[in-house]
């Protein structure tokens, strides 16, 4: 119910359909990663799947925002069934909560920037995407351009305007024998070649 | 007891009108279908029955509104606004930090400039975004200090909702014109009609008989034979609905030539902008005509100069 309307408000202001351009949607384990420039990243990624994937796509969300507040928590947790992380932990493994969803068969979007960017293309990825490729070799790791969404709610603006966002997903890629800076950085590179 | 909106005689002859030409539209794109043998032939006409079955919703959403009143015309023609806007401003590459003008335009601009027509409120009408938006909108650019392509950023926004917004609201604005016996809700019913007639005339004549291009790098589509031919006609049209309006037929087939001559130069305009754009479309919406700004190009030119015409020769 609730989700029927955040699609609903979705598609009504910013659209966020999805463009399948390197690979086909499928029930395959994966993680999606994409570039970061907005709060509704998450939202318009998880509406850009068709509705069967959506409860196996789990969005990783970090738990300073959206796990602060009844309304997102409750959005993150119930609705998009999100996946919280504590990007500022200290001693602790913060990806743990990402290997057990993996672990458990379900799919990731992931934002390997760590945090919302102003420009059009993504910054330097961190090590997450790299550390997780290695531990799940099988898993595939799709790239995802989210397109306007830096206009319709950049970072520091508290309302979305209506700009039609669209998600364009690539080819999937694979971690090879190369060292971890140059997966980043091909990585990035398979994100900006769709932009 | 919930009184049902009667419809008046005229208004019924009108829409069986519209309901015999697209129903002729129709059996046409059926026929087409059935004999033609290219490829090329079949996607033009794959692309031309999925325009006709786009007309037919939109000719019924149309019918609607006007059966039920001004209200629902006023919130069909906002939701239009709406729409050509968010076409407008997601190709048009504007800047993050002009976040909040963009959000002034829609949550401020759309529901002020639909307000004024529901409340009459005419003068401000035709000042609200020309004049206050206009002022209003790069101060909240400017507030964020970001100066790169300033005028160029702060053109693109005004542009959209001039387009957008003030041109499409001048459509639904006639309704407020006083035409002592006459309604005015006919003069918005001979301004749609003409205009999209007109585009449409254009385009199968053009498609037909179609030689010589008036604009190769603007709008390939576009050619003389199209634009005199089909427009022809649809002055014609226009002329022959003289008797909906307070114009005589001569006054009507000047009044439709206007509309036909805007509409021509607002469909060449808008091509040219999504050009500049690198955009074919401006979007998606509607099927086989692309966006709903593909739909309204003409309307955004017809419209404001017709309503200063009839207001001008014709409001009490």
């Amino acid at each position: 119910m609730i989700g029927a309307i955040i699609i609903g408000l979705t598609r009504f202001l910013v659209g966020g359909t999805g463009i399948w351009l390197g690979c086909a949607p499928s029930a395959r384990q994966r993680i999606y990663f994409a570039n970061h420039s907005s709060h509704l990243d998450t939202i318009i990624l998880w509406a850009a799947m068709p509705p069967d994937l959506r409860r196996r796509v789990r969005p990783v969300a970090a738990a300073d925002y959206w796990g602060e507040g009844r309304m997102q928590r409750y959005i993150a947790l119930k609705v998009l069934n999100a996946v919280l992380v504590d990007r500022h932990a200290r001693g602790s493994n913060p990806l743990e909560p990402l290997e057990d969803a993996l672990s458990a068969g379900d799919s990731l979007i992931f934002f390997p920037e760590g945090t919302r960017g102003l420009d059009r293309l993504p910054d330097k990825f961190k090590g997450g995407l790299y550390h997780l490729a290695r531990e799940f070799p099988d898993v595939e790791l799709v790239p995802v351009y989210l397109d306007n969404l830096r206009r319709a709610l950049p970072k520091g603006s508290l309302i979305p305007v209506p700009i039609s966002c669209v998600a364009r997903f690539g080819c999937p890629i694979t971690l090879g024998e190369e060292t971890k800076p140059l997966f980043l950085e091909r990585a990035r590179a398979a994100v900006e070649s769709l932009a | 007891m919930i009184q049902l909106p009667t419809i008046e005689r005229m208004m019924l002859w009108l829409y069986a009108g519209v309901l015999g030409l697209l129903s002729f539209a129709s059996l046409v794109g059926f026929v087409l279908a059935r004999r033609v043998t290219s490829d090329s032939g079949r996607d033009t006409v794959r692309n031309l029955n999925a325009r006709i079955k786009a007309w037919w919703v939109m000719v019924l959403v149309f019918a609607l509104a006007f059966v039920v009143g001004k209200p629902v015309t006023l919130v069909l023609f906002a939701l239009i606004s709406f729409y050509c806007l968010r076409e407008f401003l997601s190709i048009t590459p504007t800047h993050p930090r002009d976040h909040a003008a963009i959000a002034a335009a829609f949550y401020i601009f759309i529901p002020l400039q639909y307000w004024l027509l529901w409340i009459q409120w005419q003068a401000m009408l035709t000042i609200l975004i020309p004049v206050y938006a206009f002022l209003l909108l790069p101060v909240l650019q400017v507030l964020w200090g970001v100066t790169d392509d300033f005028l160029e950023r702060a053109a693109k926004i005004q542009w959209g909702l001039m387009l957008a917004v003030f041109c499409v609201s001048h459509a639904p604005a006639l309704l407020l014109l006083d035409l002592g016996p006459h309604k005015p809700i006919y003069l918005l019913f001979f301004l749609i009609t003409v205009v999209q007639l007109s585009d449409v005339l254009q385009y199968t004549v053009g498609k037909v008989f179609g030689r010589t291009k008036i604009a190769p790098h603007v709008s390939p589509s576009k050619t003389v034979e199209g634009f005199v031919g089909g427009g022809l006609l649809a002055v014609l049209v226009g002329t022959g609905l003289w008797w909906i309006t307070p114009f005589s037929p001569l006054q009507a087939a000047g009044m439709a030539a206007a509309i036909v001559l805007a509409g021509f130069f607002g469909g060449l305009v808008l091509s040219a902008v999504k050009r500049s754009l690198g955009a074919k479309d401006w979007g998606v919406m509607i099927e086989g005509h692309g966006g709903a700004l593909d739909r309204m190009d003409s309307v955004t030119f017809a419209a404001p100069i017709f309503y200063h015409l009839v207001n001008y020769f014709f409001a009490y």
